[in-house]
């Protein structure tokens, strides 16, 4: 059987064989790498696969053949572009005056939240105060992802250690690593966008953005320092230990100010800080520090995902 | 003004359309990237900043480079030692 080298196939073999068959071929690429260990072992490997013949197993079921199969397609989703259309005809009309004048939630929050948070951007004081408990919610939804793609590709501990050291080789070989042009745009791209994720974390009770936004430009941060410089240079900052301490420190920075929130009757907390003049930096109270907690959160997940994915471990 | 929305949304209509008939992944993701963007600056014209920046940056930055790693991961897209080993076949 020809083996068909588009992606489809690929990840369906991928699938179907589990590990093995993206082992084979990772070795095949590392022997392709390091010529020292001559192709003769290659190509004993390649007979041996020859002779003994992979999974003859039933034959793939042709699914997408099913001409039902694609009329059930077109219909769940032609349904849904109607349902969709259906409620948008109903939703209220778009930037004119009286739109959502009988909306009291509206009224309230235009009125009341600048009085009650101290933030000068709405929005920052809607997710982090009055709907704080949602976005504790949403960073404990990326944590929880994290987790899940750390508990699925990480190498770490990989009882086999040929494998492991095998992933991190590829890896490291694999790597730009010295690539003028991309190296001299993060030279320049890099502290911007750092600088760029930080001030729009802190800056997110005052003007558009807040920790969710500034933590994913300071995680693309990362991500463009790490695929400038390569592993050995962003180790020296940001390990495993880094991304476990900073994120379950923030976590529970943000579970414990809500919590206390919460139970105490989700009155506005007593927290100490002053609340200082609106439009200051300093201001708006616990709002600042719950911000930067989700962008340590978010930026953290955000490099952990990538470097998960690329290396299986940090 | 009105026409600039226009040519925005039939944009991200046609991104969105290409992204599911395109055959090649990595062009698929590029225009995944494209659509993301271009929704930001509809975004911007529905005057919510907040949403523009993390659509920009989520949307059009960390996911499709996930999605790059991803493709390399199930080896979709390689470098130049895969080209070779083509050309060599």
């Amino acid at each position: 059987m020809k083996k068909k080298n588009d992606a489809f196939s690929r990840l369906l073999d991928w699938l179907e064989n589990g590990d093995q068959a993206l082992d084979t071929e990772m070795e095949e690429s590392l022997s392709d790498a390091f010529p020292a260990e001559q192709k003769s072992k290659r190509k004993k490997k390649a007979e041996k696969r020859k002779t003994v013949p992979k999974n003859a197993s039933a034959p793939r079921r042709a699914y997408a053949d099913t001409w039902w199969y694609r009329a059930c397609a077109v219909l769940i989703c032609l349904s849904l572009i109607g349902l969709l259309l259906f409620t948008a005809l109903r939703l209220p009309e778009f930037g004119t005056a009286d739109t959502l004048i009988d909306s009291e939630l509206t009224e309230f929050y235009v009125k009341n939240t600048l009085e009650e948070t101290g933030a000068v951007n709405i929005v920052t004081g809607i997710i982090l105060d009055y709907r704080g408990f949602d976005t504790l919610g949403e960073s404990h939804v990326l944590f929880i992802a994290v987790c899940t793609v750390l508990l699925m590709l990480s190498v770490r501990g990989e009882k086999n250690e040929a494998l492991r050291l095998k992933a991190s080789e590829y890896e490291r070989h694999f790597e730009p690593g010295d690539d003028l042009i991309l190296r001299s745009a993060a030279r320049i791209l890099t502290p911007l966008t750092l600088v760029f994720g930080l001030y729009i974390i802190f800056n997110g009770h005052l003007s558009p953005g807040g920790g969710f936004s500034g933590g994913a430009i300071l995680g693309a941060g990362l991500i463009l320092y790490q695929n400038a410089f390569g592993y050995e240079k962003t180790e020296r900052f940001f390990t495993y230990k880094t991304f476990r301490w900073v994120s379950v420190c923030a976590l529970l920075f943000y579970s414990a100010a809500k919590g206390y929130h919460f139970f105490t009757g989700a009155n506005h907390m007593e927290n100490g800080i002053s609340a200082g003049a609106a439009g200051n930096i300093l201001s708006a109270g616990l709002l600042l520090p719950l911000n930067f907690a989700v962008g340590c959160v978010v930026a953290c997940t955000m490099y952990a995902l990538y470097t998960m994915f690329r290396k299986g471990e940090f | 003004m009105e026409a600039l929305n226009v040519i925005l949304l039939l944009f991200i209509i046609v991104c969105a359309v290409a992204v599911a008939v395109t055959k090649n992944l990595l062009s698929a993701v590029i225009i995944f990237m494209a659509q993301g963007l271009v929704l930001s600056v509809v975004w911007i014209l529905l005057r919510s900043p907040d949403l523009a920046i993390t659509e920009a940056a989520v949307g059009a930055g960390i996911s499709s480079i996930l999605m790059f790693a991803a493709l390399k991961k199930i080896k979709a897209i390689g470098g130049k030692e895969e080209q070779a080993d083509e050309k060599e076949k």
